[in-house]
């Protein structure tokens, strides 16, 4: 492996600066209503990381990835219910039986790409969709579906023994959104990171390679749907009762916009979209203003990215505010040149 | 040895390649002809892109035709692209480790090896540099890399030297040279370049409308009748 070079090693210790900002300071200086948008910011950028695996680093495009974390949610709510198993195994196991699930969606990937794919993907969301209207999710019910629909007092689903509070489940959530956000990047580092960036390119080039590709979409799928997965336990504990109303197919269409917005070729971009998706509602709540009024911005905001920065807000904020920094610092160093009295000639 | 035999490929009615007998034995051969000719469709065929329809291609007593297309890089095949296919997103280190991991070879070499095939093609960006910054002539030189690495056994260059200026064509044809010797492979050389063809090898085949019309010599393949009206068009 190539030495690690000083820049990196000051980009590492930035990143760990601030995720201990976020996991100390946010607690400290938000109200309990921001820390509830910040804990689903956090669960949901596993579920942008994992649609930015598929889109951005193998060129994929699903338009069922919110089923996909119903499913994830709906076996961690069972399984809390259920047993009385560890938080970390119920997300493990959620994350593992939803990856099977996830792949078998994924299975048409194999043949079909762009807008096939993405129309199979939305299909097979929808009828998660129905499925779960019809079934309902566990509500502590007996049986394998585990839903008594005459229960009068529904038992809220547990949190972990030591995240009960809402500062102390954020936390929670930022450390698994954490851990999710470095099995990617141990992912895309390594060999199966170069076989996608080689299939997103040209599949040509990566069978002359000698990449099994159909393996490799197939490992994608298998990823993105076992973070999403445990995105979705993590959910099932933060708001403690889940209804399939939740999960309405069209959130991943929504979805997709704001991955695209964020940004889907770098890790950041995850970041960026689940802020864009959770925390501007959020913050559009408290001003009184509906947060319908997104659809819109999202709509121009996807036609602004694909127009002008294909690599998304992650990549455009920081290039355009160090471009805006050196204008800044130009126009300090030079003195503004005179004006020549009589006005200017050309 | 590459021993091709009664190979047909057809894409539709059009017969691309025509009950084609041909034979490469050992360094760096050519394979010429007009556009059209089937030089390419003979390339996908060997990589496991292109399905004939009858014939049978034995390279080093194996049946290439038998084998999954990806497991042929593992075998040993490697190939370049008309167009220049080095993945933009990845840095020239990476772009020819994933040969590598996928060859077959121990990882504990890895490192050695890329760098090696590296320096071979003599390419002047560093193994850390993104391939997206890379000129047209260095991205080249990243994929003659990658057919290098990892002990290949046939390396397929098409057109590798498509749009370069006169200098770096000069400089691939160097590299290509020498792959024979360096790798142990051997290489086959598609181009119209006919300076370039004639520099790098020692035998040339020529293919048109899918047949063979003549191989031996290079220099006296480019003096051969049929093949001046072949690429003359004349009757």
């Amino acid at each position: 492996m190539p030495a690690v070079g000083r820049p990196q090693l000051i980009r590492w210790g930035v990143v760990a600066a601030l995720v201990l900002f976020v996991l100390f300071g946010f607690p400290a200086f938000l109200s309990l209503y921001y820390i509830d948008a910040m804990t689903q910011v956090a669960i949901y950028s596993m579920v942008t990381l994992a649609l930015g695996v598929l889109v951005g680093r193998v060129g994929l495009v699903s338009l069922g990835q919110v089923a996909v974390l119903a499913v994830g949610a709906w076996v961690a709510a069972r399984l809390l219910f259920a047993t009385t198993q560890p938080y970390p195994l119920v997300l493990l196991e959620a994350g593992l039986i939803t990856m099977v699930a996830g792949t078998l969606i994924g299975l048409p990937a194999l043949r079909l790409r762009g807008l096939y794919l993405a129309l199979i993907t939305l299909m097979l969301a929808g009828a998660i969709t129905v499925v779960l209207a019809t079934v309902n999710f566990p509500n502590g019910g007996h049986g394998f579906l585990g839903y008594n629909g005459g229960l009068i007092h529904i038992p809220p689903i547990r949190r972990p023994s030591l995240a009960g509070g809402d500062p102390a489940y954020f936390r929670y959530s930022v450390v698994v959104a954490v851990l999710m956000f470095l099995l990617v990047l141990a992912h895309i580092r390594t060999r199966p990171g170069r076989a996608w960036a080689a299939i997103r390119q040209s599949e040509p080039a990566a069978l002359a390679a000698g990449i099994n590709t159909w393996l490799y979409k197939l490992w994608a799928f298998a990823l993105a749907s076992f973070i999403t997965g445990v995105a979705g336990g993590v959910l099932a504990g933060s708001v403690h009762y889940l209804y399939s109303i939740g999960f309405p197919t069209q959130d991943s269409i929504t979805l997709l916009a704001v991955v695209l917005m964020g940004g889907v070729y770098s890790l950041w971009g995850a970041v960026v979209a689940a802020l864009l998706y959770q925390f501007l509602p959020a913050l559009l709540n408290n001003w009184g203003v509906s947060a319908d009024w997104l659809i819109i911005l999202f709509g121009l905001g996807v036609v602004q990215v694909l127009t002008t920065a294909p690599a998304g807000l992650a990549d455009q904020v920081p290039r355009d505010l160090a471009r805006l920094g050196r204008l800044l610092l130009r126009l300090r160093r030079t003195p503004a040149p005179v004006q020549p009295s009589g006005g200017d000639a050309g | 040895m590459i021993e091709v035999t009664g190979l047909t490929v057809r894409y539709g009615g059009v017969t691309s390649l025509d009950d084609l007998h041909l034979e490469f034995q050992e360094g760096t051969c050519g394979l010429i002809g007009p556009n059209g000719a089937g030089k390419t469709t003979f390339f996908n065929v060997l990589s496991g892109f292109v399905r004939p329809a009858g014939g049978t291609v034995r390279a080093f007593g194996v049946d290439l035709l038998s084998m999954a297309h990806f497991r042929r890089a593992r075998w040993g095949v490697r190939r370049t692209f008309q167009t220049e296919q080095a993945i933009e997103q990845l840095s020239v280190f990476d772009n020819v480790a994933m040969v590598h991991e996928h060859s077959g070879a121990g990882a504990g070499a890895r490192r050695r090896d890329v760098l090696d095939a590296i320096s071979f093609t003599g390419l002047d960006a560093g193994p850390e540099e993104k391939v997206r910054t890379l000129g047209m002539g260095q991205r080249r030189l990243v994929e003659v890399a990658r057919a290098v690495v990892g002990r290949p056994k046939l390396v397929l260059l098409d057109e590798p030297a498509a749009g370069l200026p006169d200098e770096e064509t000069r400089h691939l044809g160097e590299v290509i040279r020498r792959i024979p010797e360096h790798t142990g492979a051997l290489a086959i050389l598609v181009d119209h370049d006919m300076s370039l063809v004639s520099a790098c090898c020692e035998t040339t085949a020529v293919l048109d409308f899918g047949k063979l019309i003549a191989s031996g010599p290079t220099a006296a393949v480019l003096r051969d009748d049929d093949v001046i009206r072949a690429y003359l068009g004349v009757a």
